[in-house]
């Protein structure tokens, strides 16, 4: 692992929400504070997992740093250079480093174009090795590394006539021929089956090694993200609750949220009825994020004078461990909160 | 021992189309007892959702029952009249599918939704099923002013519940879950299970539940069928099966199933061996066991022969050649 | 899904050839569609042929010929000034088809790139370009297109603007929704994710998706075009010096042999446009059935 290739700092991704008439005549405009304050620091050669429920930010949080949504708030950092300071045609450079992988195969290919055309709109569009010969040669080489082989008997192909899984692949070598050093995988292997989800997870997992990239893994399976996930972070209605080793944080999670997912995931080593914590009720509306800890509703150990009122920051709690909630204490001696004040020490 | 209440015996389901019969279900067996849950474990395309629908007799176009007994407290269901099976629908078996969305009229509230099939089945008035339709959406864990409300204001969990709310309306035996929680979050699919967990011991219910996730499985199910290709590979109760399987085909399943518990160097190790291949067409499946083209252990029966369900175990079989000559797992 | 170890490479030009067998296929089951392409192709292969008639056809003919019933001689029998009808009939084919197709290229044209822009730009290039729009479309045709007629002057080529930049309407609206509707696809943020610009993916991504859809449109819309270009021959706005169908009726009325009960006359010209305006309509509707997306399965 080396040095900080991504910092996403105070990210808020707020959008309009459409308003009822009651709320028309009171003047209010509503917003969906999709993503809410994030800060996240991914270094170079990592998987780092951003995992969560439906509706707490994951995915918009990966396309703010594509820019394919556009922040509220906030600055990201690749490299050092603020992304979002750049024009649109001064980040276009960056769109080769900063690649994505989508949810559904199914419609990320455009049914009108063939597999070569998919493949090498990367090049096309960055005007990239313009000789025919040579386009092709670079498809071929890159539906190769995608697994897709033989790889001239895909040329030709439309994406209709592929299977999830191939399709996957597609997309994947789309992203490979830019040679990308940063990659963002929005739920990559949600939509396929799980012998496909395997070999989809063992290329991940083989390109990071080869061609030493790093990935930002979103997704809503923790025993997936445990797998795969060097470190990871926990996101609920927009916040991060908890980050750290992967590892680390589904074995021993310390915030309540964490501690509830964690063991209500089916396992085939299946835990007590006893350490279940099954929570009560659904995720709130994100149009009315409850006040104080977001979670607080829901906690079965919120503490009214602190919970409801105050909203936790993300501190270090223990061994590289960062937590937001008011409840889990910090270690002895610890004086300083938040989680760049540490970063800016000069401790990475 | 009392007979389970539903034994399929050698089930076969073909689909014609104009390319030719696929053979989506082929010479399945299973049963469940009273008060007891089975899972249908496979990837897509191995005939799961299609045994559950014949189950029902709801197969529709193209889909033909074209072999086997489906014995429901002894009788034959592939036998009954359209009679019958209108009685023998919602009121003895009943199903839950995926997307509720789906399967719930939009322009309708809940209640009518609720209250129609036990007016028609059961000839209750309205005023007695509006009472029924409250005591079933406390049973699932809805509040009861949301009767009145439509399917849009639900959310994705309050909508599974009020679908499994009304295929308890009229007090089936067996319900069916067709991936009931596949669409939905882990907090709200535990929920939901655990309520089904409940339902299953107050009622006595018997319960089929369908799903690709195997963890799920080991922790619901009492017994499992793995199907492949629209056989079964596997079969017997989910914690021998999972925790020892046989057939090669589960273990790779499980290879590929990571686990929230497991150690991921271990796991990461494991996913290395995937399942080369892909399922086979069922138009034309390979002869002789149909995991063999993508099984690295084939051997030369293999390729000619099925294999048939080989006992491993006191209520645990596996379809493998490579267990014949075997005698312990 | 497809067993990639027995496929056969195929050439580039294999899958299109597959495609329009497999399109022919599909068509062929609309019966109104296939008749209305057999009467099309006939339509166009008098046109065709009008182009080969010998001139004395078209001439002036002795005064002992005018307006002669069917015989043998003249099959449609002869106009007021004694040419043949049939001839003029196939000339007038000729005209009104080629009005009707030019005029229909401008009208798609004008209304996909109107659809396009307001459909992918969104905000008040969309509201501006939908509110000309509504203006187009509230404004009565006939009147819009006969005042401009009458202040261009009647020729071939003020026929087919004034059509052309009348009849776009359709196509603009239709062009837009589907253009709202691909630009929400995946497909398409992957393409800006890449690093694509907006002409770039209008151009690669929208268009192609949207190209069957205006295809249909197209024919559907030069069936209105050539019952537009009539109507506005019959009114005497059309080009003097061109035959069409709807000339024919314009003289067939002012010359009087309407009045005289000429209906070999009268009834050719007026069932050809009906035929025309028909043929295309099945064929276009028989393409949307084939063609649309919506209805459409992979």
């Amino acid at each position: 692992m080396g040095d900080t290739l991504l910092r996403v700092k105070d990210l808020r991704v707020h959008f309009p929400a459409t308003r009822s008439w009651q709320e028309a005549l009171h003047g209010e405009r509503p917003v969906i504070r999709s993503v809410d304050g994030i800060n996240l620091e991914i270094k170079r050669g990592e998987i780092f997992c951003l995992v969560g429920e439906s509706g707490c930010g994951k995915s918009t949080t990966g396309k703010a740093i594509l820019r394919l949504v556009t922040p509220t708030t906030g600055e990201i950092y690749y490299q050092g250079q603020s992304l979002y300071q750049l024009t649109r045609s001064a980040f276009r450079p960056y769109r080769r480093r900063l690649q994505m992988i989508f949810q559904d195969p199914f419609s990320s290919l455009d049914p009108a174009q063939t597999i070569q055309e998919i493949v090498a709109e990367g090049l096309a569009v960055h005007g990239l090795y313009p000789g025919r010969r040579e386009r092709r040669d670079r498809v071929l080489q890159a539906l190769d590394e995608a697994g897709l082989r033989p790889a001239k008997t895909f040329l030709h192909r439309y994406p209709h006539e592929l299977s999830g899984g191939q399709r996957q692949r597609v997309v994947i070598a789309g992203a490979l021929i830019l040679e990308p050093e940063f990659i963002v995988a929005d739920e990559p292997v949600s939509a396929l089956d799980l012998s496909v989800r395997a070999e989809i997870i063992q290329l991940l997992l083989q390109l990071r090694e080869k061609r030493g990239l790093t990935f930002l893994f979103i997704t809503h399976d923790l025993a997936l993200a445990k797998l795969i996930g060097d470190r990871l972070a926990v996101m609920y209605l927009g916040k991060i609750m908890e980050t750290g080793t992967a590892a680390s944080i589904i074995d021993q999670p310390l915030n309540p949220y964490t501690k509830a997912l964690v063991s209500v995931i089916p396992s085939l080593h299946p835990v007590s009825p006893e350490q279940r914590l099954l929570l009560q009720g659904e995720i709130p509306n994100p149009r009315h994020i409850p006040a104080g800890c977001r979670f607080h509703p829901r906690c079965p150990v919120a503490q009214q004078e602190k919970c409801e009122v105050l909203e936790p920051p993300l501190e270090l709690k223990q061994d590289d461990r960062y937590v937001a909630c008011h409840l889990v204490p910090r270690p002895e001696g610890y004086v300083t909160p938040g989680i760049w004040e540490k970063r800016s020490r000069g401790t990475s | 021992m009392t007979a389970p209440l539903l034994e399929v015996r050698d089930l076969k389901v073909y689909f014609e189309s104009e390319r030719g019969r696929a053979q989506i279900v082929d010479g399945v067996s299973f049963s469940v007892e009273q008060g007891q849950a089975l899972g249908l474990a496979g990837e897509s395309g191995c005939g799961k959702t299609t045994t559950a629908l014949a189950v029902m007799r709801l197969l529709g176009q193209g889909g033909q029952i074209a072999g086997g007994q489906i014995l429901f407290n002894g009788e034959d269901v592939v036998q009954f009249d359209a009679e019958r099976l209108r009685r023998f629908r919602w009121r003895e078996v009943a199903i839950v599918f995926q997307g509720a969305l789906n399967a719930l009229n939009p322009v309708q509230r809940i209640s009518n939704q609720i209250m129609e099939p036990m007016m028609w089945h059961e000839g209750l008035s309205a005023r007695e099923a509006g009472l029924r339709a409250q005591e079933l959406f406390e049973l699932v864990g809805i509040e009861r002013k949301r009767l009145t409300q439509y399917p849009h204001e639900f959310s994705g969990g309050m909508r599974q519940r009020a679908m499994i709310a009304m295929a308890l309306a009229c007090r089936p035996k067996l319900l069916i879950g067709d991936e009931p929680t596949t669409a939905l979050d882990v907090m709200v699919q535990a929920q939901i299970l655990d309520k089904l967990n409940q339902l299953r011991r107050e009622l006595n219910l018997a319960m089929i539940l369908i799903t690709h996730d195997l963890a799920l499985l080991r922790e619901t199910c009492d017994r499992v069928a793995i199907m492949y290709a629209g056989k079964i590979a596997e079969y017997g109760r989910s914690d021998a099966v999972f925790a020892n399987p046989q057939h090669p085909y589960t273990v790779k399943l499980l290879g590929a199933s990571p686990d929230i518990h497991g150690d991921p160097e271990e796991a990461r190790r494991v996913l290395t061996s995937t399942i080369p291949g892909h399922p086979p067409d069922l138009l034309d499946p390979p002869p002789g066991c149909r995991f063999h083209p993508r099984c690295e252990l084939a051997f030369a029966p293999c390729h000619v022969t099925e294999p048939a369900l080989i006992t491993r175990g006191p209520d645990h079989v596996a379809s493998c050649h490579l267990l014949e000559n075997d005698t312990h797992g | 899904m497809i067993d990639v170890q027995h496929a056969t490479v195929t050439g580039p030009l294999e899958l299109p050839r597959r495609r329009l067998a497999e399109f022919w296929q599909a068509y062929r089951k609309n019966r109104r569609g296939v008749w209305g392409l057999g009467a099309l192709l006939f339509l166009i292969a008098a046109a065709l042929l009008s182009l080969f008639l010998p001139a004395s056809f078209t001439h002036t003919g002795a005064v002992a010929d005018i307006l002669q019933p069917p015989n043998w001689r003249h099959w449609l029998g002869t106009d007021e000034l004694g040419r043949d009808v049939l001839a003029l009939v196939a000339t007038g084919a000729r005209t009104s088809l080629l009005i009707g197709i030019t005029a229909s290229l401008i009208s798609v044209i004008v209304g996909t790139v109107i659809g396009v822009s307001a459909g992918y730009y969104g905000g008040w290039i969309d509201e501006i370009l939908m509110r000309i729009t509504d203006i187009f479309l509230v404004l009565p045709w006939l009147v819009l297109m006969l005042t401009l007629a009458a202040l261009l002057g009647p020729s071939l080529f003020n026929i087919i603007v004034v059509i052309g930049l009348t009849g776009w309407t359709g196509t603009a609206r239709i062009v837009r929704s589907q253009t709202l509707s691909i630009k929400e696809r995946p497909f398409v943020e992957r393409s800006v994710a890449l690093g694509a610009g907006d002409l770039y993916i209008i151009w690669h991504h929208i268009l192609p998706n949207v190209f069957s859809l205006i295809f249909a449109n197209t024919v559907l819309v030069i069936a209105v075009t050539i019952l537009s270009e009539t109507s506005l021959s019959f009114l005497g706005m059309g080009d003097p010096l061109r035959v069409s169908w709807g000339s024919m009726l314009y003289h067939a009325f002012d010359s009087g042999a309407a009045a005289l009960g000429a209906h070999w006359y009268l009834l050719p010209p007026g069932i050809c446009v009906v035929v025309a305006v028909m043929a295309f309509t099945f064929v276009g509707q028989a393409l949307d059935e084939v063609l649309n997306p919506r209805v459409k399965r992979s």
